[in-house]
């Protein structure tokens, strides 16, 4: 009966939001701080990665499955958007010779 | 050892490698303290219970995602400390928005009326392979078609993206 003692040992389900909200909230940091395109990327899967984590616990939580499944959905998009993602910056490497993404606003006029 | 031992040091060591993705210069080391942070993620899964979506982690995240990564940045030779220095109202910026978004969300989720646990013993098999399977491929077996069209979609784009480019080189 792990399940059991998880929730009754004294970790509650906010424990969880705290946690999965406080990876979000670095990688939206992450966002904003740093320059390098492939490292953006790499903080959206830990945005990503931060809701996979409170979808499982509150799937947990109640006890249904739907949650999970949400999960596996999820890592598919993310996948699939990993690798669309990389191959545009591979394709911009090409072009600028830099992933800084200050660089990568000549779409703005 | 109780649980919420395992889960406060498990929790910390996830929000410490999490800190050192972004704050590690080097872009290498960010993917390789990514990868650990995965790991860890997948070992709360494992506290939970929910072991099918452990291994898919430590498999599609820890194993494919982040190897394209590191292919990507190996193969356009960005292993080195290459980026400029930040300035400093930049830094502020970041971290006070961050910061604010993490105490407007906890102070959205303090107020937040929950049900109790349901725990039978039906919710110690959610996790598992055999339930969630059922759960797929009746319920959910519409999503699933669906996401097969996208990862045909991600695929072709992916490859057209680097067809073009090697045409216009010959």
């Amino acid at each position: 009966m792990l399940l059991a003692t998880l929730f009754e040992s004294g970790v509650k389900i906010e424990h969880y939001m705290v946690l999965a909200t406080a990876l979000f909230v670095i990688g939206v940091f992450g966002v904003l701080y740093r320059k390098n395109a492939i490292i953006l990327l790499m903080c959206i899967e830990l945005m990503l990665n931060a809701v996979n984590l409170l979808l499982v616990a509150f799937s947990t939580y109640f006890g249904q499955a739907d949650g999970q499944l949400f999960v596996f959905f999820i890592m598919v998009v993310a996948a699939a958007e990993a690798t669309v993602g990389l191959s545009i910056l591979v394709l911009l490497y090409r072009n600028t010779r830099s992933t800084d993404i200050r660089l990568f606003n000549k779409l703005k006029n | 050892m109780s649980l919420d031992i395992i889960f406060y040091i498990l929790g910390g060591l996830t929000i410490g490698t999490a800190l050192m993705v972004v704050l590690s210069k080097h872009p290498v080391r960010s993917v390789l303290y990514l990868v650990l942070t995965f790991f860890l993620i997948s070992a709360n899964y494992v506290l939970m219970n929910a072991q099918f979506i452990a291994i898919v982690n430590i498999i599609v995240y820890a194993g494919a995602i982040m190897v394209l990564f590191l292919f990507v940045l190996m193969l356009l030779n960005l292993n080195k400390e290459n980026e400029p220095k930040h300035s400093l109202w930049m830094t502020v910026g970041a971290i006070i928005s961050g910061g604010g978004l993490f105490v407007v969300i906890v102070a959205a989720m303090r107020d937040a009326i929950l049900a109790a646990p349901m725990i039978d013993e039906n919710s110690e098999k959610v996790g598992l392979v055999e339930n969630l399977g059922q759960v797929l491929f009746t319920k959910y077996v519409l999503p699933f078609e669906v996401s097969s069209v996208l990862f045909l979609a991600a695929m072709v784009g992916a490859v057209l993206l680097a067809k073009r480019e090697k045409q216009t080189i010959e």
